[in-house]
């Protein structure tokens, strides 16, 4: 083997490493960092794991909002129609946060099946219904006339 | 009428790019001078009949023209003049038609400052921007335009424009990141010509060179002004979310980075040729990549619009022709490019290669975390999403990684490098970036967090390294002014650039580890201390705005005791959609920012309140304008057009 084949073959050998070690690196944080997302109806029926990170989304329930008086803790139920879910929150909700809006909670279930959640997202438009909501909706049989104008956002 | 004539302006348009991709074209294949000349006045007309269009779009926003679909649907009688203007690019349609104006923008400058290039390769250039053009332009036409009209029934009064564009970041950001995308297409077509005309040789690599610098720089303009809109505007103080529709920026970015590194070496060595080009048009087939996954709705993001079958399908068709065709004609032509030097394992070309290697390796992994989910989505297989523990788990260290090599490469030559050499220059600035990092870190914080020790070790890895590179060029002259004066611009400007890059890492960890924040539910008069702030909540009070109501807040600052500044953080409810939108109250500093947003009303006059102290986030911003303007630096070095002309001199020998 001459000194430039020698060459060529350290850096062949030296790119797979480098590539292998990245395709593990990406393996193993995918692995890590995956959440699912769970309607109501799943988590009701016990298809979502308790302790693990997932995502939940549903609408707020009318009048199901109840704060805590001293802290910024609170609680309200989501729904797709058919089933609903507790979710415990501390902390600022976003601005189109509000009764009747289709919301997505990302946090673990405790033992009695409520959602204590870490994050809680709104869409930032009013007509806009994150496709993951439409489809739980959708599935529960329950998805409700969508005006005809497409939500816009930049 | 006048939207009509909008319309009529674009079919023009797409009439002439559809010449202007056919005919210079056969012209430089069948060497019809005459042909291949019409490209420049071709690329005008466009340009011109865009501008029209685009003007027409304006008019019809500051005339509240709500017969128009889209002006209705972005605009009202008491939207500021100046969001009525930015208002045009608010939406799907009106934001396409400024990508598809600043792709004739582009154009026309290759257009018109490409006089000593040669005629052929100008015209296939302009050629594949036309056909780009027209490729977008039937889009609009037939999917989206924004000229469509509400008749009979058009309505009194618009929409108005969404609340969370109603921002100064609407007015630039946008812009400057089309700029960036759209810029990407000249490199692109330059690859193109290259590859039909079968030159593809270092003078190649020079024309591309400026123009590819320039696109790269607003790119990172409009990435960074797009992360400190987000900062500001979304009330959560984050200035990076992963969100999928950022990472379809930041995709083209990383991809474009290691392009102008590679040409670099092309340029200079006649080495990674057909390397080079397969990253221009990478580096494209990502920013339609990400005008596809933002415009047809297939990601769920705070960007993205309701999903429209019809025009997700027109981009992937089109997405699927460009990056087809073009990988075909790279398969067909690549294989006989020929490298034109050969270069040894420890040298200039190598360090070039790791740069490459670890910007498109962090690209590959932007995208799979990026598209799993959709392809989890499309089999079935669940609906999930990938956090942003995922892109920090692999960024962080990939680009640590590229820190260090950033900082070996300042002593690297090209061809080959005795490693000796290696080690008798590093040696030094390594040791004094660790106990420089180490003195900083203690004096800042009394303690030392393992993170950003690491942050401040490798920005003084750059800053050393590359200055005592600096200081050796200066000694190897008689004095140190004309060693100052000697140096190129394109020199400066990749100086300018790295040290850009030590900034940004500083801003990044210090605000990453150091960031304190308070979420409290706050009544008239309680007050909240920390980091040697006390805010004091002195209640809220309604407040009319142009078009909105909005509860402002008072609250008093005091630094150690003393009164420092007041604030007006706001919850705002704007009228026309009944939205609520939190406006930030911030008070920006060079080491630190302090940042109130109100959350919900609760009884009593109390409110939610979350207050935040930002250390050094100004320095991620400031890191990326030092990036943007050594890019520029470099692409106006005055050795491009000097070049240029003498290879225009020369082909003029040759054929008389």
């Amino acid at each position: 083997m001459n000194a430039q084949r020698k060459q060529r073959l350290t850096l062949v050998l030296l790119i797979v490493f480098g590539s292998s070690v990245a395709v593990a690196l990406v393996a193993y944080a995918l692995s890590q960092n995956i959440n699912l997302f769970y309607s109501p109806s799943q988590i009701s029926m016990g298809e979502a794991p308790a302790d693990t990170r997932i995502r939940a989304g549903g609408i707020v329930v009318e009048g199901s909002i109840r704060r805590d008086p001293a802290s910024l803790k609170v609680e309200f139920d989501i729904t797709d129609y058919a089933h609903s879910t507790t979710v415990q929150y501390v902390g600022i909700l976003p601005d189109l946060f509000r009764e009747g809006q289709g919301i997505v909670a990302q946090g673990a279930l405790d033992g009695s099946g409520r959602l204590i959640a870490s994050e809680v997202l709104a869409k930032h438009d009013e007509n806009y219904m994150s496709p993951e909501i439409a489809a739980a909706l959708e599935a529960a049989g329950q998805m409700p006339h969508m005006p005809p104008t497409a939500g816009k956002g930049y | 009428m006048i939207p009509e004539l909008g319309t009529f302006a674009t079919i023009l348009a797409l009439c002439l790019s559809l010449i202007l991709s056919v005919v210079p074209m056969i012209g430089a294949y069948t060497g019809n001078k005459l042909w291949v000349d019409y490209a420049r006045p071709l690329a005008k007309g466009v340009f011109f009949f865009l501008s029209v269009a685009l003007v027409i779009l304006g008019y019809a926003f500051l005339t509240d023209d709500f017969s128009v679909t889209y002006v209705a649907q972005g605009s009202n009688y008491n939207t500021p003049w100046y969001f009525k203007i930015s208002a045009i690019w608010g939406g799907h349609e009106g934001s396409l038609l400024l990508w598809v104006w600043i792709q004739a923008f582009w154009t026309l400058a290759v257009a018109v400052k490409s006089k000593n290039l040669p005629i052929d390769i100008v015209g296939r250039v302009l050629a594949v921007m036309g056909m780009i053009t027209a490729a977008f332009l039937l889009f609009i036409l037939f999917t989206s335009s924004p000229f469509d009209r509400l008749l009979p029934n058009s309505p009194a009064q618009g929409a108005d424009l969404n609340p969370l564009l109603q921002d100064f970041g609407l007015i630039v950001h946008p812009p400057a990141l089309y700029m960036g995308y759209v810029g990407l297409s000249v490199a692109f077509s330059f690859a193109i010509a290259a590859l039909l005309s079968g030159r593809l040789d270092a003078a190649w690599a020079r024309w591309s060179r400026p123009w590819t610098n320039v696109a790269w720089a607003f790119l990172t303009l409009g990435i960074a002004l797009g992360s400190w809109w987000a900062y500001y505007e979304l009330g959560w103080g984050g200035w990076w979310f992963w969100d999928p529709v950022e990472n379809a920026s930041l995709m083209p970015w990383l991809v474009a980075t290691a392009l102008i590194h590679s040409l670099a070496v092309t340029e200079k060595r006649g080495v990674f040729k057909s390397w080079t080009v397969l990253l221009a048009i990478s580096a494209f087939c990502l920013s339609l990549l990400g005008t596809f996954l933002v415009r047809s709705g297939v990601l769920t993001s705070v960007h993205a619009f309701a999903t429209d079958p019809e025009r997700g399908v027109f981009i992937l068709g089109m997405l699927i022709f460009v990056i087809g065709g073009s990988l075909l004609l790279y398969a067909i032509r690549a294989g006989s490019v020929k490298s034109e030097s050969t270069f040894a394992l420890s040298s200039r070309e190598s360090m070039l290669l790791v740069n490459n290697i670890i910007f498109t390796v962090a690209c590959a992994m932007v995208l799979i975390g990026t598209l799993y989910p959709l392809v989890m989505d499309a089999l079935d297989l669940g609906k999930i999403s990938v956090g942003p523990p995922y892109f920090n788990a692999l960024f962080v260290p990939m680009m640590s990684l590229m820190v260090i090599f950033l900082g070996i490469a300042a002593f690297s030559r090209w061809k080959e490098t005795p490693t000796q050499l290696y080690i008798s220059k590093l040696w030094l600035p390594a040791v004094l970036a660790v106990v420089a990092a180490v003195v900083t870190h203690w004096i800042y914080s009394q303690s030392i967090e393992p993170w950003v020790l690491l942050a401040l070790v490798l920005s003084y890895w750059i800053v050393f390294t590359w200055g005592r590179e600096f200081i050796s060029r200066l000694r190897n002259r008689d004095d140190m002014i004309t060693g100052f004066t000697k140096q190129s611009r394109s020199y400066y400007g990749m100086m300018l650039a790295h040290l850009g890059v030590a900034v940004m890492i500083v801003g990044v960890a210090m605000v990453t580890v150091f960031v304190e924040h308070r979420d409290a539910r706050m009544a008239p008069g309680d007050q909240i201390e920390f980091r040697g702030y006390t805010f004091i909540f002195d209640g809220a009070r309604e407040v009319q705005g142009p078009n909105y109501t909005s509860d402002m807040a008072r609250v008093r600052v005091l630094r150690d005791g003393v009164p420092y500044r007041e604030m007006f953080p706001e919850k705002r409810m704007y009228t026309a959609r009944g939205m609520v939108m939190t406006q930030v109250a911030l008070q920006p500093g060079f080491t630190r920012d302090l940042y109130i947003a109100m959350g919900e009303e609760l009884e009593n006059g109390a409110w939610a309140m979350r207050l935040q102290f930002k250390p050094f986030v100004r320095w991620i911003w400031l890191g990326a304008l030092f990036m943007t303007a050594g890019a520029m630096l470099a692409a106006s070095d005055p050795r491009y057009r000097k070049q240029a002309k003498r290879d225009a001199a020369q082909r003029q020998l040759v054929t008389e």
